[in-house]
């Protein structure tokens, strides 16, 4: 007979039937259950297994709250390990399995475990594990790992995908109970843009567990009536299914929707969450209280849960755990269970109370007295009372409700390191005064516990927090019963009595924490863990500390709380990473010859978001090295061209332009003539060298600086902020014009010859001389822009055209060459030629390296300050024993340099204390057919031809090289002014 | 006159559109750009001259969507202005002549992609892939924001369900495809 625990009413569909399997087996259940309601109304107590002693657990909560019902859902690639029962919308086809068992959950291998609890108490791991040494990587670790973590995954990628959204309303207000839809309401009503957002799928919070009657309906039939009314406002957005992950900084919260999970399988296109930030200027935090249980020996087995779980599970989903049920409480709100599961025809074996003036039951009996020991090993069967009395009582039940009292839900308020205080009438922390910004709580968050209180707080924070005038409208009328309650946390004596189930933390190891010295409240959490598992302490924090506050003598507030800290509740990384994954995890920058080069076949390296061309393989090529070896002869041959587009461009104008420039360079521009280009360098402020590039001065007051592409954004960052911040009088305005403009390197005794089938204007070296730039016209009367500068050491030009004609202008380029075999080359062939002269890069630029270290002492002007010409005369940085840069090739023309490389004089040990230098760049050199590298020597300058070590030591590499000049080819230049 | 050819950002010889059914994506290759920098001690000048071109001089998060010429902020004395690429192809030049020693211009054609978002979900589709508040945005409204790590303008345009998005052009495939599936998942 399925469905046995099935009771009348609640809020299911019993027309429709939801088909699932849990281990294997086939259950039925309604639309409106949870998968715990489901299990409990099929008789299934047992639903998994304990963290450490593997001990047999049921569901203890109906709520995100729960630690011990936490199953793998769905199969294959979309498997979701830890996911709580009392969460999961139960769907037709739901498939799903226990946890953490070696076995079945029935007869779990590793319940071996429990038998040797006395070995594995709280920090067990800091005491064993140590001998032998031997041991520690080839034994136990690989044990700890496999015993360690909850659930598994699939190891298969997520089919599944994420957004992320942008919401903005004046009034955020988190959960929808009474006090959050009164204010919902309040505001609402009131035309605020309200966000009313919830965890759960139902709103009305607990006035869809409880029988409480609002105003003249049930309460579950107000908050539906409000919610309608709600969803008629058009300034106000319900967000069901979505739970408020964390309070930001700025006014900012978190929250992840869950738009699909409640689905057999999202619908196609449709994301499975959305990761939502939400902009608002003020707060209502209505998140309600989570029931305390109360630690007693053997209080974990299946079937024992928190009283209101109990109401929760009978009212809403019409289920009862067993058909016998007993309470166990310190307060009043543990006999409403009784009630209201006596009203539903399940027999109540007794309520126990710790109150001697508890209240009477005509229906079922209330004793005074405690709950001692429990029975029962796969599911409860008989729970042991010690009477006041003395005298003890067994009673015969299958499901037991603790009610220890509740702690109001105060974690959203300490995430920007609020800490809660103390409220002794409901012995609870509440929220304290530093709330985050624009931040006010109302209802049971705020220690209001009655349904009465609730209301009338959630409409007042309303009024208060918009400044609304006038009075509030009269409150449906609801009970507003008074918190009588006696503090009690645990059973004198009990030592197996659980406080954090998850990670399986007991009385007795607080215990033990306090008598090995672990006091504070921080190091308690730690060294138990205590409060760590994915529940984050929600149902085990308070019991811990009020034991630890009664072994050392203090009273709880001054024990306090650990900090409570985003996410509230376990949030997927899937839903963190959204759309950010594989192929789009970082956008990419395409140059405005991509689409032609894909069409050679250009093989493409990531240069920050950009993709540049590396290498051109033609047919019959197997190997990199031929094709950049061909694409570095022939350009030094003839011509070749290269996209160079991803350098920075910095568009610079004013009439201080040239002032402007003289300070960010260290080397001079104020008399750069117009129609000129010059070398840069720049200076961070202590003295450091920071970027190097090109200035082209178009006009009196217009230049064109370029930088390395991937100092592109650090150097116009810094040159807006000398603009802005250290030179504000200068009339100097800058703008990046890095993606405006296609432009390409034509290099090559010929590319003079291929440019002037090109541009319209004269090219020869009298009209066009080194280092000349202008504004052009090409193909007839295209504007452009051309540049006479060489990073290859040859003849050379760069030219530039607004970037919708990059395309055009690449093929056309091709198609001019062709009589000159113009060949395309990419960033592997750029850094051989620029190897083989000497220029320095970013490798050479490592933010260590000074212009002397760069063989550029002499061009920091002193004739002028810039920034970093002071500091760069520091003493350190100067004097006897400086690096210089050098070029270094090998004594043997077989052997390879290794860049990284370090440099030792002959014959001297090979160790850091006779460490010369090191080597920046390196590379084959096929006009010179051995390898070649450019490096920085202690005093290099003055040690040219001397033989030293090059060593490798960790990659094994020994050789002999020879320091000469980094020009290895063409030192005069004379190829460049052709 | 010279045979280049141009291309629009996507790489397409014309422009991009993607429909769906409540929403539409059209990529708007008719654009000439050009920034406008006032010239320390002329900001006055600066401010008079764009309102003989535009009809205003755009404040802080705003837009002059004025015909042909529209200009919106980018920053202190810092402006973009745009017109119909067939008849203002050289626009930074016209500028130039029009704002002499006043400003800095420069021609912006080339750094950028545009995007024209239309429909009723263009609301839902903004909220999925950035923080300008699209609700309470009225037209003329211009926003700097990030799409997907990029850096973009949004302008609200005159219709009621019309943005402009304007993002950095050698990412355009990027932004396009952010686009595209935002608009899969509001569908």
């Amino acid at each position: 007979m399925t469905q046995v625990n099935r009771l009348t009413g609640g809020q299911i569909d019993r027309d429709t039937t939801c088909n699932f399997t849990f281990d294997g087996k086939a259950y039925s259940g309604h639309p409106g259950d949870t998968l715990a309601s489901a299990l409990l109304a099929n008789g299934v107590r047992l639903m998994g297994r304990s963290f450490k002693y593997h001990r047999p657990r049921g569901v203890l909560t109906a709520g995100s709250e729960e630690p011990n019902a936490l199953v793998e859902l769905r199969g294959g690639a979309r498997q979701e390990p830890n996911t709580r029962t009392t969460t999961t919308e139960l769907y037709d086809g739901l498939f799903a399995r226990s946890q953490n068992r070696l076995g079945s959950l029935k007869f779990d291998l590793l319940a071996i475990n429990d038998r040797f609890s006395n070995f594995l108490t709280a920090g067990f791991y800091y005491k064993t594990f140590m001998w032998p040494a031997a041991f520690w990587e080839k034994v136990y670790e690989p044990i700890i790992r496999n015993a360690a973590g909850l659930g598994s995954l699939s190891l298969k990628d997520d089919p599944d995908v994420y957004d992320k959204g942008f919401l903005h309303c004046d009034l955020l207000i988190i959960g929808a109970g009474p006090a959050g839809l009164m204010a919902a309401l309040t505001a609402g009503r009131a035309g605020a843009d309200v966000i009313l957002a919830d965890e759960d799928f139902v709103l009305g919070g607990r006035l869809n567990s409880e029988t409480l009657i609002v105003g003249d309906e049930t309460g579950a039939d107000w908050a539906t009536k409000v919610i309608a009314e709600l969803a008629g406002l058009p300034n106000v957005r319900i967000m069901p299914r979505t739970t408020v992950i964390g309070a930001f900084d700025h006014g900012i919260y978190g929250a992840v929707e869950r738009v699909s999970d409640h689905l057999h399988t999202p619908d196609a296109g449709k994301p499975r969450q959305i990761l939502w930030r939400l902009y608002t200027k003020q707060t209502i935090l209505a998140a309600g209280a989570i029931e305390r249980p109360i630690a007693f020996e053997n209080n974990d087995r299946p079937g024992i849960m928190l009283a209101s779980a109990l109401r929760t599970y009978a009212n809403r989903f019409a289920v009862t755990a067993d058909k016998r049920v007993a309470i166990f409480t310190n307060n009043d709100d543990g006999h409403r269970t009784a009630a209201d599961l006596h009203a539903k025809g399940v027999k109540i074996s007794a309520v126990v109370d710790v109150r001697p003036d508890a209240p009477r039951s005509m229906d079922y009996e209330v004793l005074h007295g405690e709950i001692v020991d429990t029975k029962g090993r796969l599911g409860l069967t008989f729970a042991e009372v010690k009477l006041a009395d003395g005298n003890r009582r067994t009673l015969e039940c299958g499901a037991l409700g603790m009610s220890g009292g509740w702690n109001p839900n105060v974690h959203m308020t300490c995430h920007q390191r609020g800490r809660p205080v103390w409220n002794a009438d409901i012995a609870a922390f509440v929220p304290g005064a530093d709330l985050p910004a624009g931040m006010v709580v109302a209802g049971a968050a705020n220690g209001d516990l009655s349904t009465a209180g609730a209301l009338r707080s959630g409409a007042l924070a309303a009024k208060q927090i918009l400044g609304l005038k006038g009075r509030l409208p009269k409150m449906p009328e609801a009970e507003d019963a008074p918190v009588n309650l006696k503090p009690f946390w645990y059973v004198e004596g009990c030592s197996r009595a659980w406080l954090d189930q998850q990670n399986d933390v007991t009385v007795k190891d607080v215990k033990l924490s306090y008598q090995e010295g672990f006091r504070s409240v921080e190091h308690l959490k730690r060294y138990t863990t205590l409060g760590m598992a994915t529940d984050q302490g929600k149902t085990s924090n308070m019991g811990g500390l009020a034991i630890m506050a009664e072994l050392a003598g203090k009273t709880i507030p001054e024990v306090g709380t650990t900090i409570f800290r985003p996410p509230y509740t376990p949030t997927a990384i899937g839903v963190l990473g959204g759309r950010h994954r594989g192929q789009d995890f970082h956008p990419k920058r395409l140059t405005p010859s991509h689409t032609w080069a894909t069409e050679q076949g250009a093989v493409f390296v990531e240069v920050g978001n950009w993709l540049r061309a590396q290498w051109f393989p033609r047919a019959g090529e197997t190997t990199w090295r031929e094709s950049v070896d061909r694409e570095v002869l022939a350009t030094r041959k003839s011509v070749g061209v290269c996209d160079v587009t991803t350098l920075g461009k910095v568009d610079v104008q004013g009439t201080d332009a040239a002032a402007f420039l003289n300070k960010i360079y260290c080397n001079g521009f104020a008399l750069l003539a117009v129609g000129k280009t010059r070398y840069g360098l720049m200076l961070r402020e202590d003295g450091i060298a920071m970027d190097d590039g090109t200035a082209a001065r178009l006009a009196e007051d217009h230049f064109v600086v370029t930088t390395t592409t991937a100092n592109a954004l650090p150097v116009y960052r810094h040159m807006e902020f000398v603009r802005q911040c250290l030179y504000p009088d200068m009339d100097v305005q800058l703008i990046s014009t890095t993606e405006a403009w296609a432009q390409y390197a034509v290099a090559g005794p010929n590319s003079r010859k291929l440019l002037s089938k090109i541009v319209d204007q004269d090219l020869s070296n009298e009209a066009f001389p080194f280092m000349a730039c202008a504004n052009i016209t090409i193909c007839g009367g295209l504007r452009a822009r051309l540049f006479r500068i060489s990073f290859s050491g040859e003849l050379a030009y760069e030219i530039a055209v607004p970037t919708a004609y990059g395309d055009a202008l690449m093929r056309r380029i091709i198609e001019a060459g062709a009589e000159f075999d113009v060949t395309p080359y990419g960033t592997e062939a750029l850094g051989v030629m620029r190897i083989e002269k000497g220029h320095a890069a970013g490798n050479e630029l490592n933010g260590t390296t000074t212009a002397l270290n760069l063989g550029m002492g002499r061009m920091v002007s002193k004739k002028k300050d810039s920034i970093g010409s002071t500091l760069s005369e520091r003493e350190g940085l100067n004097g006897e024993g400086q690096l210089h840069q050098v070029g270094i090739k090998p004594v043997d023309p077989n052997d390879a340099i290794p860049a990284g490389a370090h440099l030792i004089s002959a014959g001297l040990p090979v160790d850091a204390e006779h460490d010369q230098g090191y080597i920046t760049s390196a590379c084959y050199s096929p006009n010179l057919g051995h390898a070649i590298a450019i490096g920085f020597l202690k005093d290099g300058a003055h040690r040219m031809g001397e033989t030293m070590q090059l060593v490798s030591p960790l990659t094994r590499v020994h050789v002999d090289v020879e320091i000469t000049s980094a020009h290895f080819i063409d030192p005069e230049g004379a190829r460049l002014r052709a | 006159m010279h045979d280049l050819q141009p291309l629009t950002a996507l790489g397409g010889v014309s422009a991009q559109v993607d429909s769906f059914e409540h929403i539409t994506i059209t990529e708007n290759d008719g654009l000439a750009l050009a920034s406008v920098a006032a010239r320390l001690g002329y900001e006055k000048a600066c401010h008079k001259t764009l309102r003989k071109l535009l009809g205003a001089a755009p404040g802080p998060g705003e837009a002059v969507l004025h015909d042909p010429e529209a200009g919106f902020w980018m920053g202190p004395d810092q402006w973009m202005i745009e017109a119909p690429r067939a008849t203002h192809e050289l626009l930074a030049a016209t500028l130039g002549g029009l704002f002499g020693t006043s400003a800095s211009v420069t021609e912006q054609s080339g750094a950028w992609v545009c995007f024209d978002v239309t429909g009723p979900t263009m609301p839902d589709l903004c909220e999925r892939i950035c923080a300008v508040p699209i609700r309470k945005m009225t037209a003329g409204d211009a926003q700097r924001t990030m799409i997907h790590q990029l850096g973009c303008f949004v302008i609200r345009r005159q219709a009621t369900d019309h943005i402009r998005i304007l993002g950095p052009r050698a990412s355009a495939g990027s932004l396009h495809h952010a686009l595209v599936t935002a608009a899969h998942s509001v569908a």
